[in-house]
């Protein structure tokens, strides 16, 4: 019974160090990423060329699921609107969802899915085939040459992602709301215009989708440089990706939340 | 001018807590092929990694050109690396570059040539391992043997002092093994360069090679020609060179008694 304790301790102990190591190492990434980012810099297309793969190349599932979810939004929020006689204010609810929560949520879930697993994988299986080893060997540092590119391309492509989200997102809501329930398209926009604040609303959405998309490149880079060079390596540590994306995009969501909008 | 351009002095090295090498010493002459000879996993390859100072050496040290490898800061490590140049085990070529633009890496990051003359080198480069025609090919679309001739390619291509080869023939066919052989010499002498080859295939390497260091239990067990080690007595020598399968490297592996492990 005492063993048993003792054991538990032990592991609690050993699986809190392991983490506490790992944030640290993560930390000093992100500080070599600062570091090496006026290196990576001179080389501009390097940086291009990741935003096309991870923003442009993002774009069919972020606009098709922002249409949806809007659509969604439109049919959802008019049946319970219409019950108080206010189904008018649809505009305001599809765009303040939108805007202060699920743009930025969603779209970062879909990051994490779509880019964050990308990076890791690509970034897993260059270390297991020695890619990054030759490149140190070659007096440049991966770091300003992979690492940084990838992770001002994350930083760029969130915060744009997630405003063309919320934008096709209303447009799903206007769609449903006004050309197929046909309330006044008069009420929808201007209740809108009147109701979401910028400084409000706008800005503190896009402070979230800029947190978030720090978040989700900064952990698809860690785990792709810490996977073991293994196959079995790599695809742990794309799951993990996934995993620890959206539960870090969750519950800095509430975090965020909890200080702007209280 | 120094007689060796690469010399390690007392080299200790763990591994965790396992101790991989003891006390080593070695001298690369310049403008010779040195190999470094013995098992698998007793830390050949480790000693490259020394060399190329992404490992730091537990005590001991190893001396590039005057300049010892793990006192150089970040800058000055890189200042070295300049001069070395490093053949990878499975090629590790860029998967996302062509093979023109893996050679023309190196040449874009550390030099400012106009596009038309790093044309003109990496097609030079690529000739000298005979993959000219192979210049717009993605690395998947090649065979091993010419991933490891584009690797070649691209480790000479800054014209190194030092070059490095991490088992060069492994799963290599025969024809592959005897161009690699070919050129590991040919590039050795036609650059004035350095070579250091990690390696466990015996009689290719023997067949060009001026001098061999054998490694063995974290120590090197012998050194010599070629010539001086086929006629060495040592057990150890005598059982890798002959490939015996026992001898002072048992085939069995530390184990308890075969009786009690059946449980009789």
């Amino acid at each position: 019974m005492v063993n048993k304790l003792l054991n538990f301790f032990e592991q609690l102990g050993s699986g809190f160090r392991a983490r506490l190591i790992k944030l640290g190492a993560g930390t000093r990434l992100f500080f070599l990423i600062i570091i090496y980012s006026a290196d990576s810099f001179k080389r501009i297309h390097l940086t291009i060329k990741e935003i096309y793969f991870t923003g442009v190349l993002s774009l069919v599932i972020i606009v098709v699921s922002a249409f949806f979810v809007g659509m969604v939004l439109g049919l959802q929020g008019y049946y319970t609107l219409e019950k108080y006689g206010s189904s008018e204010a649809i505009g305001v609810l599809v765009a303040l969802a939108l805007v202060r929560e699920l743009g930025p949520v969603v779209t970062a879930l879909l990051f994490a899915g779509r880019a964050g697993t990308a990076i890791t994988a690509e970034i897993g299986l260059m270390k297991a085939t020695e890619q990054l080893s030759a490149m140190e060997m070659m007096a440049v540092s991966p770091v300003a040459r992979i690492i940084a590119p990838r992770f001002w391309a994350g930083m760029i492509s969130m915060p744009i992602l997630a405003t063309i989200f919320s934008m096709v997102g209303i447009l799903g809501g206007y769609v449903i709301a006004v050309i197929i329930i046909g309330v006044d398209e008069g009420a929808f926009w201007s209740q809108m215009q009147a109701n979401v604040d910028f400084h409000n609303d706008i800005v503190d959405g896009a402070v979230k989708s800029i947190v978030f998309g720090f978040a989700c490149t900064m952990i698809a880079l860690f785990e792709g440089l810490d996977a073991p060079p293994t196959a079995e390596g790599v695809s742990r540590a794309t799951t993990r990706t996934v995993v620890i994306s959206s539960l870090a995009v969750l519950g800095l969501d509430f975090v965020l939340t909890s200080f702007m909008f209280v | 001018m120094k007689k060796n351009l690469v010399s390690i002095e007392k080299l200790s090295f763990d591994y965790g807590k396992e101790s991989l090498h003891k006390d080593i010493n070695m001298e690369f002459a310049r403008g010779k092929v040195s190999a470094i000879m013995g098992g698998s996993g007793c830390g050949k390859t480790t000693i490259l990694k020394l060399i190329g100072g992404q490992l730091v050496p537990k005590s001991g040290k190893v001396v590039v050109d005057d300049a010892v490898v793990h006192e150089q800061d970040r800058s000055g490590i890189f200042n070295l690396r300049r001069k070395m140049g490093m053949l990878f085990q499975h090629g590790a070529l860029f998967t996302d570059l062509s093979v023109f633009e893996n050679v023309a890496f190196p040449m874009r990051e550390h030099t400012n040539l106009p596009e038309s003359i790093i044309k003109d080198l990496v097609l030079l480069k690529l000739n000298a391992v005979g993959l000219r025609g192979a210049h717009k090919k993605m690395p998947a679309e090649l065979s091993g043997g010419m991933a490891r001739r584009v690797a070649l390619a691209r480790a000479i291509a800054l014209d190194p002092d030092i070059i490095m080869y991490d088992e060069p023939f492994a799963g290599l066919d025969p024809i592959s093994m005897a161009v690699i052989c070919d050129l590991i010499r040919t590039l050795n002498d036609a650059l004035g360069a350095t070579s250091i080859i990690v390696t466990h295939d015996v009689a290719e390497t023997f067949s060009f090679a001026d001098y061999v260091y054998f490694l063995a239990d974290g120590v090197v067990a012998a050194e010599g020609s070629p010539k001086e080690l086929l006629a060495s007595k040592l057990p150890f020598v005598k059982q890798f060179i002959h490939s015996e399968k026992d001898g002072p490297v048992p085939f069995h592996t530390d184990a308890p008694s075969y009786k009690s492990d059946l449980g009789l």
